[in-house]
This record gives structure tokens, C-alpha cells and sequence, in this order.
């Protein structure tokens, strides 16, 4: 065979490698916080404009409704619209009905940024609402805040995504609030002393709850015996959890997404290692025991609300939830419906839908009665708000406990 | 054992690259999106057949039964886009056949998340293979699936090497991969043959995503950017090894997979997929036909 012919051949082969590790390059860089400004931005000029499908009033949902956390927007993504019905039937909001637009982001931060200045720039919302994961909110928050459009995240837990600026707000409770509740839940009803970790190194929720679990344990004189990390995505996790078994932890934490978690425990079991795994919100999904099965069994979880608490809001949410979409209501899809409820709330009592009214009203929110407890707006823009454990038992999240705020 | 485990995936889906590439000198790119199918075309089946996630224990020969059903499936689907997509191209510029190949990938990944095929939600594989702990050796777990799942793509790859080099039909391979006119006008169905190349690899490769979803039960939905770099690595294991040379394709493979998981364990699990793209690299600096691209080796 002709020598030049086989090199060329050759320069082609080498050529479509290197441009196929560049495309995944790029497509793996949606872990990060790299979101470009939008090109044109217009400051003041899109918060005012009513919106335009005749009298109603139009808010944004951004969300990961395909992906590997897809449950977490669909759910969501439930809750609002529930939420909207009701309001909607009980003549909206001053007098004028609310619509709903939603995007996908397919759980990609690039994606978010695009997705919210879509709904700012083109739909020309008044208000947005998403994400559940911290990364993705704080892509999103970033152009929401530069356009003046306030947003809530319902449930994004990491404490940077408000601190993106004052229009930034959420209802759900702060990862340092989280991390302590589950090391305590750990120290005190687990009696554990050695927990080791496994987190996801490219979300930004995963790698601060694992600090803030870690202080908090360390503080109550509990050991942490290794900390290993994966990327989200990731299918074999035998290095890690061989080195974690080496070490003979009586908790194993893991701060991650629920598909992960699922797979993540399927090899603990695999390799033997038999203590209890514990995690935080992002668990919180029907994918987890399907995914996991028997290996997630017994194992728990912090959560913002169990859909099997004794109060009124929770009874009453749970059976409208299920009449209208068939299924038992996640935490995410009870903080999407109080984010949209604390919203309307918002714009009931604020003076006009201009960006700045609106925030200023949703910062003054206090005692609002959510399904997920009782919300007021502190001066970080953040909710200070009790946790519950929930253990997976039969495939379901059951209630264990729940855990009040430590007193300021 | 890990490494010989899914380093004899990464061989199987390598076979598919080399073969192809061996004859019509073009990368499938569509490829790695066939073991995605095999592995959910696995999945469905499993499904179909009653067999839910926390069952116990099915037949031995529900395994079986679900590996031939995959391969055929996924044999008839390589079929089809030979057929409707390269085929037309025969005569075209081979860069022109390489963004159809990209097309078809694209395709295959946004069909596959459709809500009535495989939809967009990562599910858990039925395990339909048994798996318990065989033994321990120096600190190492022998699982039996991935025993099961070594000693199939070995045992297919032994058959395939039969086939290329000891039956008639493998020979008008060869001879079809040394020069297409010159086979043509030797009385050799060119087209039968590089059919039959593309229903090889895809079985080749369905048989690998039945066993990756045994291995690794939680599958990702069809457009993950894990596939994409599972898909990824075996082609640089048809590199290593030496692009369109079989045995080079194994050899690669099962290297591949070595280096991987022994630098996952013994340095960083932070950087596996370092090693892997390094040695590619390295290998394509020192020897740039891979390390059994001979020159003169035949190719298929």
C-alpha cells in the first residue's frame, strides 16, 4: 500500500479525535460558572413592559425539564402551574390572570443563562422563577440580576446564589443550615463518630454542603475519615469507595444529585460496604429508588417538607397535588408551588409589576404560611426555615424527623 | 478485573470502528450511538419481559436471550443506515460521508430521547445476569458479571477473528478492505459484503451495551455526555491498537481499559480520563499507525 495514502488516513483519524475531545470539552464545561454576559444588554428597559398576551401577566419557570436531574424541573415545573390554577381561579392577581412560560435547560448552565435571557429579552416576563440546582441558578441569577427582573429560586441552596444581587431571593433553607442539620442527625440519632465523604466535584451544591457537613461534624466531635470526590456523570466509583471502605466509616455522606446517588449505591452495596449512606435535598426524587432499589434502601436524607407531616398546608397540597398529576409530591415541587404563591403574594401587595416594586414586596415578605413552613424574607434575601430526615423505606422517602434552626 | 471488564467493552465497540473504518476508510461516528442503543434496547426488553429492578433472580437463559435479541436489533438498525445513509455516498468525497455519519449520531441521540422510544429519564437495568462476589484475591472482589461479561466479549471476539480470517466470507472482507475494484472485479459482492461489516460491528456493539448496562445498571439517558465519551474512548482504543487491524482493535481495547481503571485506583480517579486521552497521544507520537498498524498488516 501506497505509504502517503496510509498517512494521510492517518491525519484524518488523529484529526476527528481531536475535534471530538474538543466538543466534549465544551459540552462538559456546563458544570462550571462560566456564563458570558448577554451581548445587548438593556438595563430598565424590559422589567416595565406589560405583558404581551392580552391582560395576563407572564412569569418565566427555567428549569432541567430532560437530563439527568429532569425530575427536579418537571416537578417544579408541577408545582408552579398548580399553583398558578389556583390563583388564576381565585380572579389572579390584581385582577389580571398569570401565565406561564418555561424553558429547558437541559441541566446546563450555559443553557440557563440562554433560557433566562429568552424569557427576559423575548417574553419579556415580570418575574422568574427556577432553578433547583445552585450551579444553574447562579448562571440564571446573573442575568436576571443585570436585566432587573427579580427571580426566585425555589429550592437552590448554596449561599452564593443570592449574593448574585438584590434581585436574587429564595424560599428554601441555606446549605450551612443543611450541613448542620444532617451532621447533628448524624451525631445524635445515627450516634456516628466516623463519616466519610463522596462528592460531586462539579456542582457547586455538592462541594458546600460536603464543607459545611464537614465543619459542622468536625464541631460536634465527630471525624471525617476520607473525602473523595467524582464528576457528576460518572459510572464507576470503585477507586473511590475502595479507599472509603479502607478507612471503615460508620456513615458514608454523599451530597449529590439523586441519578448519581442511585449509582453511587448500587456499587457501595456491590462492594460491601454496609453502613447507612446520608444525603441531602438533592436526593429528593422518585428516580432514587428507581435507580438505587434495594441499595438505597434505609438509607436517609435532609429534605425542606415530607409529604407525610401533620399540618394543614402540607394535607391539603399533597391532595391537590395528586388529583391533578397522579403522584406523591416531591420537595421540589412543594417549593416551586410556595415560590410562585410567595411571588403572586408579592405582587399582590406591591404598588406596580416594575422590577425594583416587586422586589422591594417580596423583600418584605414575613410569616408567609408555605407548604414547606412558614417563610420570611431575612436581609440577605434568604428563608430561614426548619428541615426534615426522611428515610427510604419500600421505595419512598419516610418521614424521621425534623430539625428546627439552631436560635440566633 | 475491573480493567479486563471493561476493557473488553472498549474492545467490542473498537471492532465496530476498525471494521468500518477498514473497508470504506471513513469513522462511524454514529457508532458509539449504537451501543447506547444496545444498552437500552437491552434495558426495554428486560422490561418488556416482566423483569423489574428489585426481582430475584430471572433464568440463566433471560440473559441470553436478551444479548441475541440486542445484537439483532441493533444489527438490523446498522443494516438500515448503511443502507439509507452511506450507501448513496459510496462514490462521494469521504469528508462528505463524515458529517452524515456525525448526522446519523445526531439522529440516533434525539430520536432515542423521544418520549415513545427510550425518553429522557436515566432508569435502572434489570439485573438479569447473576451477580455475587466469587471470591477475594490479594484484596481484589471477583464479581461474577464481570466474569460473565469478560468471557462473552472475549468469546465473541474469538468468534470474529474466525470469521475474518478462516471462513470465505471473512476472506472477500479482506479482500474488499485491500482494494474495493480490484475485489469488485474478482467476482466479490462488494455491497453484500460491507452490509454484512456494518450488521457485524452493530451486534458487536450491542452486545457491548447489553454487558455495560449489566455492569452499570444506572443508565443515562440517550443524548448523556457520558455515552459520548465512553463512545470516545473506544475509538481511541481502535487508534492505539492500529485503525482498521482487528486484533489491534482488542489488544487496545482491553488497554485502554487497564490504564483507565488501574489510574483511577492507583492515582487519581480525578483525572481517568487523562490517561486514557495521554497514551493516545504518546502513541500517536511514537508510532502513528498504532501498535499493530504495521505498514503491511492487513487490514480489514
Amino acid at each position: 500500500m501506497n505509504p502517503n495514502v496510509r498517512r494521510r488516513r492517518f491525519s484524518i483519524a488523529s484529526a476527528a479525535v481531536l475535534l471530538l475531545s474538543a466538543g466534549l470539552v465544551a459540552c462538559s464545561g456546563g458544570g462550571k460558572e462560566s456564563t458570558p454576559p448577554p451581548a445587548t444588554p438593556a438595563p430598565g428597559a424590559a422589567s416595565s413592559a406589560p405583558a404581551p398576551s392580552g391582560d395576563a401577566i407572564l412569569i418565566g419557570h427555567f428549569g432541567s425539564m430532560t437530563g439527568s436531574e429532569a425530575t427536579f424541573g418537571q416537578s417544579t415545573d408541577n408545582g408552579i402551574r398548580l399553583a398558578i390554577k389556583e390563583v388564576n381561579a381565585a380572579g389572579g392577581v390584581k385582577g389580571r390572570p398569570i401565565a406561564l412560560k418555561t424553558y429547558d435547560d437541559q441541566g446546563k448552565a450555559q443553557e440557563a443563562g440562554t433560557a433566562v435571557t429568552r424569557l427576559i429579552t423575548d417574553d419579556k416576563v415580570t418575574a422568574v422563577l427556577g432553578e433547583v440546582a445552585s450551579t444553574l441558578s447562579l448562571a440564571g441569577g446573573r442575568v436576571a440580576q443585570q436585566y432587573g427582573v427579580p427571580m426566585i429560586t425555589p429550592s437552590s441552596t448554596n449561599p452564593k446564589v443570592t449574593q448574585t444581587g438584590d434581585m436574587i431571593f429564595r424560599v428554601c433553607f441555606l446549605d450551612p443550615f443543611q450541613g448542620w442539620v444532617e451532621a447533628k442527625f448524624a451525631r445524635e440519632n445515627l450516634k456516628a463518630t466516623k463519616a466519610a465523604i463522596l462528592y460531586d466535584q462539579t456542582q457547586a451544591y455538592s462541594k458546600g454542603l460536603k464543607d459545611f457537613f464537614r465543619d459542622a461534624f468536625e464541631k460536634m466531635g465527630g471525624t471525617i475519615t476520607t473525602e473523595q470526590a467524582f464528576s457528576g456523570g460518572d459510572q464507576d466509583f470503585s477507586a473511590q469507595l475502595t479507599t472509603i471502605r479502607g478507612t471503615n466509616p460508620e456513615l458514608l455522606f454523599v451530597p449529590g444529585y439523586y441519578t448519581d446517588v442511585g449509582n453511587i449505591a448500587i456499587q457501595v452495596r456491590k462492594l460491601g460496604i454496609k453502613v447507612p449512606m446520608l444525603g441531602g435535598d438533592g436526593w429528593d426524587s422518585s428516580q432514587l429508588a428507581a435507580i438505587g432499589g434495594d441499595a438505597i434502601e434505609g438509607s436517609y436524607f435532609s429534605n425542606h417538607y415530607s409529604f407525610q407531616e401533620d399540618r394543614a398546608e402540607v394535607k391539603n397540597f399533597v391532595e391537590k397535588y395528586k388529583t391533578d398529576y397522579g403522584a406523591t409530591p416531591d420537595g421540589l415541587a412543594a417549593l416551586g408551588y410556595d415560590a410562585a404563591r410567595l411571588l403572586f403574594d408579592a405582587m399582590g401587595r406591591a404598588d406596580s409589576l416594575d422590577g425594583k416594586a416587586l422586589a422591594a414586596a417580596i423583600a418584605s415578605t414575613k410569616g408567609f404560611k408555605g407548604v414547606t413552613g412558614s417563610i420570611s424574607m431575612d436581609a440577605n434575601r434568604d428563608a430561614r426555615k426548619s428541615a426534615v430526615i426522611v428515610q427510604m423505606k419500600g421505595g419512598m422517602p419516610v418521614y424521621v424527623t425534623t430539625i428546627e434552626p439552631p436560635p440566633l | 478485573m475491573d480493567g479486563i471488564a471493561v476493557g473488553s467493552l472498549y474492545a467490542l465497540i473498537a471492532l465496530g470502528y476498525t471494521m468500518v473504518y477498514g473497508i470504506l476508510q471513513f469513522i462511524n461516528f454514529a457508532h458509539s450511538d449504537i451501543f447506547v442503543l444496545g444498552a437500552w434496547i437491552s434495558y426495554t426488553i428486560a422490561v418488556g419481559l416482566g423483569y423489574a429492578a428489585l426481582s430475584t433472580a430471572p433464568p440463566a437463559y433471560a440473559g441470553v436471550l436478551i444479548l441475541l435479541a440486542a445484537m439483532a436489533t441493533c444489527g438490523a438498525v446498522g443494516f438500515t443506515i448503511e443502507r439509507l445513509a452511506y450507501r448513496p455516498l459510496r462514490k462521494a468525497p469521504r469528508l462528505n460521508v463524515l458529517i452524515t455519519a456525525i448526522g446519523v449520531s445526531l439522529f440516533l441521540q434525539n430520536v432515542g430521547q423521544l418520549k415513545w422510544f427510550f425518553g429522557t429519564q436515566p432508569q435502572r437495568m434489570p439485573p438479569v445476569l447473576d451477580d455475587h462476589v466469587i471470591g477475594t484475591l490479594a484484596g481484589v472482589q471477583f464479581h461474577s458479571v464481570d466474569l460473565i461479561g469478560a468471557a462473552t466479549a472475549l468469546a465473541l471476539m474469538l468468534v470474529l477473528d474466525w470469521l475474518i480470517f478462516r471462513t470465505r466470507l471473512g476472506r472477500a472482507m479482506r479482500a474488499v478492505s485491500h482494494d474495493i475494484g480490484v475485489a469488485s472485479l474478482m467476482g466479490i459482492n462488494v455491497d453484500a459484503v460491507i452490509s454484512f461489516t456494518f450488521v457485524l460491528g452493530s451486534s458487536l456493539a450491542a452486545a457491548a451495551g447489553f454487558l455495560y448496562a449489566m455492569k452499570y445498571p444506572g443508565l443515562n439517558q440517550p443524548a448523556h455526555a457520558t455515552w459520548v465519551l465512553l463512545g470516545l474512548k473506544a475509538f481511541v482504543a481502535a487508534v492505539i491498537g492500529g485503525i482498521g487491524n482487528v486484533r489491534g482493535a482488542m489488544l487496545g481495547g482491553i488497554l485502554i481499559g487497564f490504564i483507565e481503571l488501574f489510574g483511577a485506583a492507583y492515582l487519581s480517579p480525578h483525572l481517568r480520563d487523562i490517561y486514557v486521552f495521554s497514551i493516545l497521544i504518546l502513541v500517536l507520537l511514537v508510532r502513528p499507525t498504532g501498535i499493530l498498524g504495521k505498514p503491511v498488516a492487513e487490514k480489514v
